[in-house]
């Protein structure tokens, strides 16, 4: 486990997920890589990383929809491997892509939505109303999911994923494709829910949406790399390094480079190697490290050492096969 | 199990199907063309066979055996020829199935009281056929051959002459022998393999490929509501083109409908029960639309088509054959309906094929509520 407990919640009461040591591998790879961090009830804890780096993989086994190799999860006090059904029943989730039904209608959605969470029928028109206005589709009940643009379409996903009021609401990454004043909607209505009690687990590749979290797990290749507030990872990534190390063989360097201390990801960038790293990290004792392991180092020096190349270098797609575009 | 839970599964079901107009149209003319052109198009009569005819001797008495063939419904003749190499030409063509040479001395050995020969070339690339043209032309030149030997008896002076022994032949069921009476009751099942297997297993694999069955999974339903929710338009569907099958076959083409319209419907239901769980479980499996769609393909049109007795006898089949086709269910069912349209047998009759499909609709429908885990991995 490679990240720091977290610090102590707003509301102190039980959590409301707790994650210890989450292992999840798909044959030899391993998706999830003894990930743990706990959320308070009324949180809005985001996984912030690259595509590919086991949030969704996360998500999916706090939602039992994915069973988790190792390690233990509870959401809502109830154990994810053991009891998936009992989970389902107090959570909302919301899948990364927009698993609404295309042919059905707003209404329709909502209104099948509504049903299989079991919202009492009393209920459930002022919970469609509810819905409807909050993703500001007022007289727009009829109109075709798949005639609703970006904004919209996600806010109808949101909308049937929290229409029974679950405590604790689970969205993998639900404002990826969508235009940036529709995400400062969509944010609103998070710190809404939140606001209201209910725990909002959020993953985003976007670095700036990192900023609307109460906490942040900072995650690449499995692993939480960093976990606090953003404030206080802003203090701690500040004054990070981004280092360029130019060297060969390359693919063997970077996976070297990665298990390196002090080094949190490593990825080929044309010729070489892009380091993040912490700050005080010894540029020499990283040669000598690569070196001993059969690297041979040609040059290394610091490129970026702001908060903003740590994001970007953490948050990139496939960091290996970024490369080819640069 | 919740019945709010079944209720709005069925309805976005329904919707769903009613808005994809272009597949329901392709659900509601699949009985009607199946019937048709079962109907029409197949049939294991075999008449009006085109002949040739190489009469080398052109005598009242070879014209009299040509007229027994021309007086039969069977054969149709196309054509008289001169040479023999016509005749060759003629069946290598396809223009003619059957000739008959009848020799140049015909009626002349015909009055010395001998056997004579006359040659018939048949077409045997298809045996079935063939076979039949031997036993119609056995027919013909029997009855000839009869007529000849009664004259010569009463030329001695032997009238009132009757054949000692003849076949009193009296057909049940299928009275005017006609194929459609056996073929078109069958046709239902194999609209029903095809909608109700076909259809399900592309709903189920839907959801998967785009990304809705992740959505579904993570709400509290249970696999049982999913199946009965899911199912439930297209045990409607089904039971429509049951009816619509039925309605074409008795009215239009005038295949009898002996039996009680309950048994029909009530084995069309168990029927129904059986490849729809058995589309929703390749649907479980396949998980894409492509796949579950041959899947169903191989699993129910194939057995349906040709292990069910649909067209093709099972009596008649090798014992290890016979022996698969008591796992298809389709053979059961099309038991029921040749047993309930022709023969207006009842459940009584019946029963060993209504617990067999009561037992694959229960086996199968229980596999697939198993087999369907909560989980996307």
């Amino acid at each position: 486990m490679n990240a720091s407990m977290p610090a102590q919640p707003a509301v102190s009461s039980a959590p409301s997920v707790s994650v210890d040591r989450l292992v999840k591998r798909f044959g030899k790879f391993v998706a999830v890589d003894e990930v743990s961090f706990e959320t308070a009830p009324g949180e809005i804890f985001g996984f912030l990383g690259p595509n590919g780096s086991g949030k969704s993989t996360t998500i999916r086994m706090l939602c039992g929809l994915l069973r988790p190799s190792s390690g233990r999860a509870t959401v809502a006090g109830i154990d994810v491997a053991a009891e998936p059904e009992a989970v389902r029943r107090h959570i909302g989730y919301m899948s990364q892509k927009f698993s609404l039904y295309q042919d059905l209608t707003v209404r329709e959605n909502l209104r099948f939505f509504g049903g299989m969470y079991g919202v009492p029928a009393r209920e459930l028109a002022a919970r469609i109303k509810w819905a409807v206005t909050m993703a500001g589709l007022d007289g727009r009940e009829s109109t075709p999911a798949c005639d609703l643009a970006g904004g919209w379409k996600q806010r109808l996903a949101l909308g049937c994923a929290v229409l029974h009021r679950p405590p604790i609401v689970f969205l993998d990454e639900p404002t990826s494709g969508v235009d940036p004043m529709s995400r400062r909607h969509f944010w609103n209505i998070i710190h809404q829910m939140s606001d209201d009690g209910t725990t909002v687990f959020v993953t985003t590749h976007y670095m700036e949406e990192a900023e609307y979290c109460n906490r942040l797990a900072l995650v690449a290749r499995g692993r939480i790399v960093a976990l606090g507030r953003p404030s206080e990872l802003k203090h701690r990534f500040a004054s990070g390094a981004l280092l360029r190390v130019e060297c060969a063989p390359l693919s063997e360097a970077a996976e070297a480079a990665r298990s390196a201390p002090g080094v949190i990801e490593s990825a080929i960038f044309g010729g070489g190697l892009h380091l993040t790293a912490v700050k005080d990290l010894s540029i020499e004792g990283l040669a000598q490290y690569l070196a001993a392991l059969g690297i041979r180092v040609l040059a290394i020096e610091r490129i970026g050492p702001t908060l903003e190349d740590v994001f970007v270098s953490l948050t990139r797609d496939r960091p290996n096969t970024a490369a080819q575009g640069h | 199990m919740r019945w709010k839970r079944l209720r709005a599964i069925a309805r976005k079901e329904i919707i769903q199907v009613v808005r994809d107009w272009r597949s329901l149209v392709i659900i509601a003319l699949m009985p009607i063309v199946m019937t048709l052109l079962y109907g029409y198009g197949v049939t294991l009569d075999i008449k009006h066979i085109p002949m040739y005819v190489f009469d080398r001797e052109g005598s009242q008495r070879s014209q009299a055996l040509l007229k027994g063939f021309q007086a039969s419904e069977y054969f149709r003749i196309v054509k008289v020829v001169h040479d023999y190499p016509d005749v060759v030409r003629g069946i290598n063509s396809g223009r003619c199935k059957f000739a008959l040479i009848i020799p140049h001395d015909f009626s002349k050995r015909l009055a010395e009281g001998a056997t004579v020969g006359v040659q018939a070339l048949i077409d045997a690339s298809d045996d079935n056929t063939a076979n039949i043209i031997i036993g119609y032309s056995d027919g013909v030149v029997s009855r000839f051959s009869e007529q000849v030997q009664i004259e010569w008896l009463e030329r001695q002076g032997i009238t009132n002459i009757d054949p000692p022994l003849s076949v009193d032949a009296r057909t049940w069921f299928n009275e005017d022998l006609e194929s459609r009476a056996f073929i078109l009751p069958g046709v239902i099942a194999l609209v029903m393999a095809v909608i109700g297997t076909f259809l399900t297993a592309l709903t189920i694999a839907r959801e998967w490929e785009r990304g809705t069955m992740e959505q579904l999974v993570s709400t509290p339903v249970t696999p049982l509501e999913l199946v009965l929710g899911k199912l439930i338009p297209y045990f409607g569907i089904g039971m429509a083109a049951t009816a619509m099958c039925a309605g074409l076959s008795t009215l239009w083409f005038e295949v009898p409908l002996r039996g009680h319209l309950t048994t029909l419907f009530g084995a069309s239901a168990l029927f129904l029960s059986v490849v729809l769980a058995l589309g929703f479980w390749i649907s479980v499996l396949a998980r894409s639309q492509l796949v579950a769609s041959q899947v169903a393909m191989v699993a129910t049109f194939m057995p349906a088509f040709l292990l069910s007795g649909f067209i093709f006898p099972l009596d008649q089949m090798p014992a290890q054959i016979r022996f698969v086709s008591y796992f298809v269910p389709a053979r059961y069912y099309d038991t029921i309906l040749k047993g309930v349209f022709l023969k207006g047998v009842g459940v009584g009759e019946l029963q060993f094929n209504f617990l067999a499909l009561a037992g694959f609709a229960f086996l199968i429908a229980s596999v697939a509520v198993l087999s369907f885990r909560k989980r996307i991995d």
